[in-house]
């Protein structure tokens, strides 16, 4: 196995969606290539850094005034169509 | 190295019946099922509008448009992914029409291919993340991401983030399969490479990049 092609099947190595043949292959490939061990392992850490970041979290007060919001808006729809 | 696991494993018995529930008419099914996703569909809607105030209104708005046509929704696919479908909708039209003078599109990155070939190939230290502290950190990863073509970023966001399958991200960006798995992909690498300047091991003497700094 060449480094691009471990880097063709990244995606579905670190997705557990490779069949075994392939993944021999690809850790075997890992097990002498510093660099491509590098890159398998740090963006395995990138997705895990962004997995648990907490970007955009919604904030409880803010989630309470939105759901209640959007709860009465249902309630209006809902006795909007009943009378029509 | 074990494969990474999705964050995504709702009991789905129990969601169809809360989702025929509200089809029903009982507004409190339909209230446990935003319990159940309003802070997916904010975040969601944040990365795309890229602004909190519009990020809100998307959440009304998502889910007033779900309730509203809960008729149309038959069970082939996951509540949740065709919620998300909507959201993304919902998210490119406010910005639509917050930037009318730029067409926005998860389309636009397709022709302007970024090489995705690794440059940075130092290993990382040990714990990136502790070399910061929240609000760098915090920074850090904003900027990083949002300099992700739109396109790329989305499937990164509901792959990686909100952990929808492949098949999901396709339905609900309505990409083929294929193209989720390649942006998914470029996406992953070119978030890669760019956090290394933050993240990589340094030798004596030389610091890491901080988020103030202009990126090369």
């Amino acid at each position: 196995m060449k480094c691009s092609d471990f880097l063709q099947e990244l995606t579905n190595y670190l997705d557990g969606a490779l069949d075994d043949r392939t993944k021999t292959e690809l850790e075997g490939h890992l097990a002498w290539c510093h660099n491509c061990y590098v890159v398998c392992d740090t963006t395995k850490k990138t997705i895990e850094i962004y997995r648990d970041s907490t970007l955009y979290e919604l904030p409880e007060d803010l989630r309470t005034r939105l759901r209640s919001a959007i709860v009465s808006k249902c309630k209006s729809h809902k006795s909007d169509v009943e009378k029509a | 190295m074990s494969a990474i696991e999705t964050n995504v494993s709702e009991p789905v018995s129990d969601e169809l019946k809360l989702v025929q529930a509200a089809k029903g008419g009982d507004v409190s099914a339909f209230e446990q099922l935003v319990r159940r996703y309003d802070r997916n569909v904010f975040r969601i809607a944040q990365h795309i509008t890229q602004n909190r105030e519009d990020a809100e209104d998307v959440v009304q708005e998502a889910f007033l448009k779900a309730y509203n046509n809960l008729q149309g929704f038959q069970g082939q696919s996951k509540f949740y992914t065709w919620l998300v479908r909507i959201a993304v909708n919902e998210a490119l039209m406010k910005l639509r029409r917050r930037r009318p003078e730029r067409m926005v599109s998860l389309d636009e990155d397709v022709k302007t291919e970024e090489d995705s070939v690794p440059r940075e190939v130092a290993d990382w230290s040990p714990n990136p993340e502790q070399q910061y502290n929240q609000a760098e950190l915090r920074e850090i990863l904003t900027k990083t991401i949002q300099g992700l073509p739109p396109g790329f970023r989305m499937v990164f966001v509901l792959r990686d983030v909100e952990g929808l399958s492949t098949e999901e991200t396709a339905e609900a960006l309505n990409l083929s399969i294929p193209a989720v798995k390649s942006r998914l992909l470029r996406a992953r690498l070119q978030l890669r490479e760019r956090l290394s300047r933050y993240f990589q091991k340094r030798g004596n003497g030389s610091n890491n990049a901080k988020p103030g700094d202009d990126q090369a």
